[in-house]
């Protein structure tokens, strides 16, 4: 044979690849849930780079309070933002509050989207879908009307369930996103990737839901052996037709966890969160952790 | 010293109470979150309602009876990570018990933020988190642990879960699967079974009188006129939360008894 396959696009990025390739001003949509499996090394990257005014869309942890008290933050779409936090009475976990979040939101110095987690769902769905909203019940009835004064509702053109009238539901506009930054167990280089963990969140979503994809793994293994460390192919949610770089980041959640190969680390997450009244051991945190 | 045999722990009502919350609701995803709300329950399952799933507080729903068995324990019915919890909820099969930083007398219910600017609150919590979602389209009911008159207030500063009121507003086809059921607290059992579904008291805790309840709420209950106690657990509940769903006592750190 004299004939060798045409040689597919390279990916391999690194954090800092991946932080140069956002502009300031955009929407980066932040994978993972609360303190769990937050893309964070791409989140270290950020802060050694010199973008700002991000707004962020996210099921919020420990990483919103982060490029908060950094400057690099500002517009928040959230349903909530809560880090994980240990529960003395059972030994597990419960959500917490995050001072540093809590601090610049109450100082007036994020713009926020507050939205209900199903409706963050729908608009993350709709922009992969490429339609400009999605119908629901969910919202109605509630404050995220008042919490945001830009949202409609649409009349069902199809009979109610009277037979009368059709139904007035939550039109969640599709939420479009620049980029999107998750962290998984294990992927290829060329951006295929498997969580192995307990749940993928809504990492696929965001990552449809963005022109560009940004995925960090714990470790790249060749595409050959991919589902043998995946574990079982229905794992393998994140395929590189969604995917524009890949990084491995060995470690690239922590803080926050990234079952099962590390658990959240409370001791980093407390002594951060512990700096919230002092503006200069806030700072020596961040110099710190963003060149670690 | 007491007989111990006749003393009426505060948890053990209060873990009863909740699981009365779940009494008739047959197959469907009973959600309880929080300590006793897990044990109240888990109770519910082992005791009178067999065919509840539950979850494990993550992305599993699993058969134990403990409230929080070890990762390595849970016996695992099926997944159901967050993507699939929406289609649980959305389906409506299920009952969620949610707590609140704030509730009305309606049953609105707040755990976003406090203060009159939502978009500058004075204090910021959780966010709406799925709140509206929920009450829209399933059972609702909350657990208070600590009754106060800053939790129960006369209006909440951002309506999250929604209530009587603003489902009225909706319309009956828009409200058809809205219910809030109960709201448990360590003081009593409350609900909405009133003319215009005012928060009513439905039974208090032994040993809580009206006039305290009402002195840590900040608006006027409604009381029936033939209020009894909340019901006092059974000597078979009382063997299972000691044996089976909460075996270290961890309910009782939770609720103190009264003084």
């Amino acid at each position: 044979m004299t004939v060798t396959p045409a040689t597919p696009t390279a990916k391999r990025m690194t954090p800092d690849d991946v932080a140069g390739r956002l502009r300031s001003g955009m929407t980066i949509g932040i994978g993972g849930w609360g303190s769990r499996r937050k893309p964070m090394a791409i989140v270290q990257a950020i802060l050694r780079s010199d973008v700002t005014d991000l707004h962020v869309v996210t099921y919020g942890g420990p990483e919103v309070g982060i490029l908060a008290a950094a400057g690099r933050m500002s517009r928040l779409t959230f349903p909530f933002v809560s880090p994980d936090v240990p529960n003395p009475m059972t030994g597990g976990s419960v959500p917490g509050l995050d001072p540093h979040f809590r601090a610049a939101r109450q100082a007036g110095q994020l713009a926020c989207t507050e939205l209900d987690e199903g409706m963050l769902l729908l608009g993350l769905q709709a922009a992969a879908w490429r339609v400009p909203f999605l119908p629901t019940r969910v919202g109605l009835g509630s404050d995220v009307f008042r919490l945001d004064p830009s949202l409609k509702t649409v009349r069902s053109p199809y009979p109610g369930p009277d037979g009368g009238e059709g139904e007035e539901l939550v039109a969640q506009p599709a939420i479009h996103l620049d980029a999107a930054l998750v962290h998984l167990n294990v992927g290829d280089e060329r951006g295929n990737a498997a969580f192995t963990g307990p749940d993928l969140y809504f990492d696929d979503l965001l990552l449809e839901a963005a022109a560009e994809g940004f995925v960090s793994v714990e470790r790249i293994v060749p595409t050959e052996t991919l589902v043998a460390a995946a574990g079982d192919v229905t794992r393998l949610r994140i395929s590189r037709l969604f995917t524009t770089g890949v990084v491995e980041a060995p470690g690239g959640a922590g803080f926050t966890d990234c079952v099962p190969d590390y658990d959240r680390d409370d001791e980093v997450q407390s002594r951060w969160f512990a700096t919230a009244k002092d503006p200069d051991a806030r700072a020596a945190f961040l110099e710190e952790w963003a060149h670690a | 010293m007491p007989d111990t045999d006749t003393i009426v722990r505060r948890a053990d009502v209060c873990a009863v109470a909740v699981a009365e919350c779940f009494r008739g609701d047959g197959e469907s995803l009973a959600n309880p979150i929080g300590v006793i709300p897990m044990i109240g329950g888990r109770l519910a399952r082992a005791s009178f309602e067999p065919d509840l799933m539950m979850t494990d507080g993550e992305a599993t729903l699993i058969a134990n009876h403990e409230a929080s068995p070890a990762a390595a324990d849970r016996v695992v019915e099926t997944f159901n990570p967050y993507r699939r919890m929406f289609d649980v909820v959305w389906s409506g099969r299920r009952h969620v018990m949610m707590g609140a930083t704030q509730v009305d007398r309606y049953g609105n219910q707040n755990i976003a933020s406090l203060g009159p600017d939502p978009h500058q609150p004075n204090v910021q919590l959780l966010g709406v988190r799925g709140a509206p979602g929920n009450t829209i389209n399933d059972t609702t009911s909350y657990w208070v642990g600590r009754h106060g008159p800053k939790v129960f207030v006369e209006t909440v500063d951002v309506v999250c879960g929604i209530g009587y009121d603003r489902a009225a507003e909706l319309g009956p086809q828009a409200a058809r699967w809205h219910e809030i059921r109960r709201v448990v607290s360590n003081l009593g059992v409350f609900d909405f079974e009133t003319d215009d579904h005012r928060m009513r008291i439905r039974s208090l805790h032994p040993g809580v009188t009206v006039e305290e309840v009402q002195a840590a709420t900040g608006f006027a209950l409604a009381v029936p006129d033939d209020l009894g106690e909340t019901r006092l657990p059974t000597p078979d509940e009382l063997e299972l939360l000691d044996t089976l769903v909460d075996p270290d006592g961890t309910r009782f750190r939770e609720v103190p008894d009264p003084a």
